[in-house]
């Protein structure tokens, strides 16, 4: 796996006995961080602490619990796509620190979710965005060509069905909750939830098919 | 909010330009990316940064040459040490003199 590239040769992590250039920014980031510390703002251990809790955080342990749930239980479902925070609180999961709005997707319906002026996501619920939901083309493209978009991802969306664009922001992040894959009647919910994948529930493919 | 030429707020606003195929490759993330990351939350939890909407603000405040040049994390650091000298919790000096001594402990590998 390739460190994240922005058209620029980009330093890779500072260590101390491997003489690469580092860039300003990084070293910028370095600097504040200890700063920081040393004024007592947080402490070392605070850090540690919240690297391991971001790491803690993915689509497969948080937000596919809440769609398998929304999938067997249609009191949940309903909970979830009228104020999709407290929904996701009642499981004992953190909704985050913004509203947050679950989109169903439908046979008529396809909802598929951006940021396109920075990168906001749900990230309590699917961890950290994946590099190409940060891309300028990403952002760019998926409001005026969202089809192809979503056919560049492997998703084609026939002709009839609505495919609706949502624009997240600072203060409202979107999840999808995809369709349920059919041939799925009575599997537990546990089984369920390994069917619905991160790009499931960013809109950009469905879930994962049972065969 | 001001518009330019084409009438966008800035170059952040990138809603409906063109551009090339989305690469949708995974990347992992070094670990400098990790700790900004952390820190940025971290400023949430201090409230020195009120919202993901003031972060923002401060990587638009970069302008659009260096918006263009950096990396994402690289903004982030950026846009978090701009806010730390504004709130008068570390002065410009003070994170030159820092980036020169990381520098120097590069350097004798130490």
């Amino acid at each position: 796996m390739a460190h994240e590239h922005h058209g620029h040769d980009h330093p890779h992590p500072f260590q101390p006995d491997h003489p690469e250039p580092t860039s300003y920014y990084e070293l910028l980031g370095m600097a504040l961080n200890e700063l920081l510390i040393e004024k007592g703002v947080y402490t070392a251990g605070d850090m540690r602490a919240m690297i391991e809790q971001l790491e803690a955080v993915s689509p497969e342990t948080h937000g596919a619990k809440v769609v398998a749930r929304a999938w067997v239980d249609p009191d949940f479902k309903a909970a979830l796509l009228r104020d999709g925070a407290a929904a996701v609180s009642s499981l004992g999961l953190d909704p985050g620190y913004t509203e947050l709005t679950a989109l169903e997707n439908t046979p008529r319906l396809h909802n598929v979710v951006v940021c396109t002026l920075c990168s906001c996501y749900p990230r309590s619920l699917l961890g950290r965005p994946p590099a190409w939901y940060k891309s300028a083309s990403y952002r760019s493209r998926l409001v005026r060509e969202p089809r192809k978009v979503l056919a560049e991802f492997g998703t084609t969306v026939p002709d009839d069905v609505e495919v609706r664009v949502h624009d997240s922001t600072a203060e409202l992040r979107y999840v999808v909750v995809p369709m349920r894959p059919e041939g799925t009647e009575g599997w537990s919910e546990e089984d369920l939830a390994t069917l619905v994948t991160r790009d499931s529930m960013i809109g950009v493919a469905r879930a994962k098919a049972t065969r | 909010m001001p518009h330019d030429t084409q009438g966008r707020i800035g170059p952040q606003d990138l809603g409906g330009l063109d551009g090339d195929s989305v690469d949708p490759s995974e990347h992992d993330l070094a670990q400098w990316e990790r700790m900004v990351d952390a820190m940025t939350r971290l400023m949430y939890r201090e409230k020195i940064f009120g919202d993901a909407a003031q972060l923002r603000e401060g990587i638009e405040a970069l302008g659009p040459d260096v918006y263009q040049r950096l990396s994402y994390f690289e903004r982030w650091a950026a846009s978090s040490a701009r806010k730390c000298v504004m709130e008068g919790l570390v002065t410009q000096e003070e994170l030159d003199e820092r980036i020169a001594q990381i520098r120097e402990r590069g350097r004798d590998g130490a």
